[in-house]
């Protein structure tokens, strides 16, 4: 199912369960006490993804994209629910799953897809391809190609964040860190407390690295949170066949000083509203975080993944309750009736306008297509032997000096 | 239907620094014989040297910090850091626990952020288990994002057989990791080089991978008060000769210069080249030399197979050629994992009667 057919009303929970959910007639939580707008930009943003990632398999399949390709659509809701969650000059750092992080950030559909394509418009001048989604402008330090490798990278961020706002305010004439995605041309204003998000597939946590990540992290009272997205499969291996303690990753992060939760992902507003004070917390007593946030990938690890491994029944579990669907319908219900999953209904989005919402994505998403097509592919001549260097100087390849090339389109 | 996108034309980088990195002032460089004098009484250690290039610098910039093993409390494993935690305090002078990958990645996080950081290795033997962060994501960062972040970054540590430590804790790692672009490496010889360099290696925008070595972290030698920075790519003619050249870098030179005195009394005379940095490679003051005298040994403490010396090789038959009149030679460290007993492992380097024996088979004279 994709957000092409128009959401089915879910079965409506008895009153009793909304009572037990505490939904009805206690405070308000956190996603209740947002206005219509966000939470219908938060399906839009949802909305967009999935499109662009049909779009995405359709140009790899027409071989206009290159290499590994891995597909975002089942997991949507992780990234705009956490995104939400922290502010937009909050560093992120992610695995190689990264297209919704880009979108979800604010890159545009047109510097991602043209990435794919591997054209000089692209966030990373077709350097970087798929796996390798870079926007400064949106704090996005990377999607990463080695499993496990950004936790450590996550780490530093946080690490840096915490001495900017910790060391540098108090250091007289501090510059303003050229990395952070400011200008760094304008007068220092005093750091505020950040706090990093950094994301990995269930996959890495097996990986040495992740361990050695948490440990610096709690050792140090690093804000960084990491975020598992845990889709319950690395490649083709299930959680329980790959990882210890599977059925209570959060332990893994209590012997590390951390207190984790588990979230489920596929519920965007409950999502939010357990993420949200969490992040909070993490940001204001500067420490880290672990969320096992349970999600699903209803494609393949890859495009080349036949999936024996899984039944198409199970696939279909998870697509019943599909993220876009049920956001979809509590905007959609009457406002104030129960809706989904004890969320009460808005009344704030018509038919209609779901409908026209979608046809402007299917445009949004088409154009960036035809952008990426119509954008130039780098000159080996002019391209190749640029940004290795900051600092080119002779002698540091003995067959070509290094050169700038041309600025990236994001800078 | 919206219009056809339209396509931007992108503009070319103008600036000598790519603008990934901002905020960065080289220092000015000056020709070797207006650098301050190497002679003088101000007779200092080679880890006071390395010391008091970094506590300069991170007294001119807050975004520097150091982190490591046993940097702070202990005072460095190596006392190269001695002092430093109680003039710049624990938030800059960081203890780290023994995870290597973990804390090399931490520092190249912090670097994409902005800072500028300096990470520790005890051994450079130990960065193998780093081996993904340095190699990696550190010279591979500007690349991969397009020019969008860079890391400026410095790993150091001790490099090389450090005494009979046996063949995990005797890597010398020029040789593997030249290999990779985007990074830059520094390999000092004497405590007035590892000074200047390593502060070039701190304000450079680049990652860079100082080599030091635990045998010379001892040595003593004049290093003058006042400020100065040695550039990158840039040998230094250690002694003056006209029989035979002899290119090497780090420790080795120092067996280089004990080879020359000794070749000296025989009636042969040789430039002794210090590379320096072999990431930029200084080949033309290798090509100027070869020119005089026609024969060139490198002396290089890698193993010698696709090793630094065999990089040399390869550039001086590319570059002067006609002018070899004896086919170029190379001394490395002995074939073989780095030996623990006193009597194999003093055989394995690249010692003075190697270099002494390779020199007089290339003048003739063996």
């Amino acid at each position: 199912m994709s957000a092409a057919t128009a959401p089915t009303m879910p079965k409506m929970p008895s009153s009793e369960t909304l009572k037990q959910a505490g939904r009805v007639g206690s405070s308000p939580t956190p996603s209740q006490l947002l206005p219509d707008a966000t939470l219908i930009r938060w399906l839009r943003d949802m909305m967009l993804i999935r499109e662009f990632e049909l779009r995405t398999m359709a140009a790899y399949q027409q071989a206009k994209i290159g290499g590994f390709c891995h597909i975002y659509i089942g997991q949507e809701a992780t990234v705009v629910g956490t995104f939400a969650a922290v502010n937009h000059d909050d560093p992120v750092v992610t695995a190689y799953r990264d297209h919704g992080h880009a979108l979800a950030r604010g890159m545009t559909p047109e510097a991602c897809m043209a990435e794919m394509y591997g054209k000089l418009h692209g966030c990373a001048k077709g350097k970087g391809g798929s796996m390798h989604m870079f926007d400064r402008p949106n704090h996005l330090y990377g999607g990463h190609g080695i499993v496990g490798a950004q936790t450590a990278l996550g780490a530093g961020l946080a690490f840096a964040a915490r001495y900017d706002w910790e060391v540098l305010n108090k250091a007289p004439g501090a510059p303003v860190l050229d990395g952070s995605g400011h200008p760094a041309d304008r007068p220092r204003t005093p750091a505020g407390k950040k706090v990093c998000l950094c994301y990995l597939g269930d996959g890495a946590l097996n990986q040495g690295c992740f361990h050695e990540s948490l440990n610096l992290a709690g050792l140090f009272g690093l804000p960084v949170i990491y975020v598992v997205e845990n889709n319950g499969y690395s490649m083709g291996t299930s959680i329980e066949r790959g990882t210890t303690m599977a059925h209570n990753l959060v332990l893994k992060a209590a012997g590390y000083g951390i207190e984790g939760i588990e979230i489920d992902g596929l519920d965007l507003l409950s999502l939010y509203d357990k993420f949200k004070p969490y992040a909070d917390r993490c940001r204001e007593n500067q420490r880290p975080g672990f969320v096992d946030l349970k999600t699903y990938r209803y494609q393949g690890h890859s495009m080349s993944d036949p999936q024996k491994y899984r039944t198409k029944e199970e696939v279909q579990k998870y697509q019943e309750r599909d993220s876009i669907d049920r956001l979809a319908a509590v905007l959609m219900s009457p406002k104030g009736e129960p809706a989904v999953g004890g969320h009460l209904g808005r009344g704030c989005l018509s038919e209609e306008q779901f409908k026209d919402m979608q046809r402007e994505i299917k445009e949004e998403v088409r154009l960036a297509v035809e952008f990426a097509e119509q954008s130039p592919s780098p000159e080996a001549a002019e391209e190749l032997y640029t940004d290795v260097y900051a600092n080119p100087q002779p002698g540091l390849s003995s067959i070509r000096d290094y050169h700038h090339g041309v600025r990236n389109s994001l800078l | 239907m919206t219009t056809a996108p339209s396509i931007p034309t992108l503009p070319i980088i103008d600036s000598p620094i790519h603008p990934a990195l901002t905020n960065v002032s080289l220092p000015s460089f000056v020709d070797e014989h207006e650098l301050p004098s190497r002679e003088g009484s101000r007779v200092i250690q080679f880890r006071e040297a390395l010391r008091e290039a970094m506590s300069e610098e991170m007294r001119r910039d807050p975004r520097i910090f150091l982190m490591g093993e046993e940097v702070a409390q202990y005072n460095g494993a190596y006392k190269v850091s001695q002092g430093m935690l109680d003039e710049f305090g624990p938030q800059r002078i960081i203890d780290s626990p023994i995870s290597e990958n973990g804390f090399a990645g931490l520092g190249i996080g912090a670097a994409m952020y902005g800072l500028r950081p300096i990470i520790e290795f005890m051994s450079w033997s130990f960065s193998l288990v780093a081996a993904d962060q340095i190699l990696n994501n550190a010279p591979k960062m500007l690349y991969m994002s397009g020019g969008q972040w860079g890391c400026p970054i410095v790993f150091r540590g001790n490099n090389g057989a450090g005494g009979q430590l046996g063949s995990t804790h005797s890597w010398c790692v020029e040789a593997l990791y030249s290999n990779v672009p985007g990074l830059k490496i520094a390999i000092p010889s004497c405590p007035y080089d590892a000074k200047g360099l390593l502060k070039t290696a701190i304000r450079d925008p680049d990652p860079v991978f100082f080599l030091e070595s635990e045998r010379m972290l001892g040595d003593k030698a004049h290093v003058p008060e006042e400020e100065y920075y040695i550039p990158f790519g840039r040998a230094a003619l250690r002694r003056e000769g006209s029989d035979c050249t002899i290119v090497s870098f780090g420790r080795p030179v120092n067996f280089c210069l004990e080879a020359a005195a000794e070749l000296a009394n025989e009636g042969i005379s040789v430039d002794v080249l210090d590379m320096r940095t072999v990431r930029p490679l200084d080949s033309a003051a290798i090509v100027r030399s070869i020119q005089k005298t026609g024969r060139v040994v490198v002396v290089d403490q890698c193993w010698p197979f696709a090793s630094v010396a065999s990089e040399v090789i390869t550039q001086v038959v590319e570059k002067c050629f006609d002018y070899l009149d004896h086919q170029p030679l190379r001394v490395n460290t002995d074939d073989v994992p780095t030996p623990y007993a006193k009597t194999l492992e003093q055989e394995y380097l690249p010692h003075k009667r190697k270099i002494i024996e390779a020199v007089r088979s290339a003048v003739g004279k063996a």
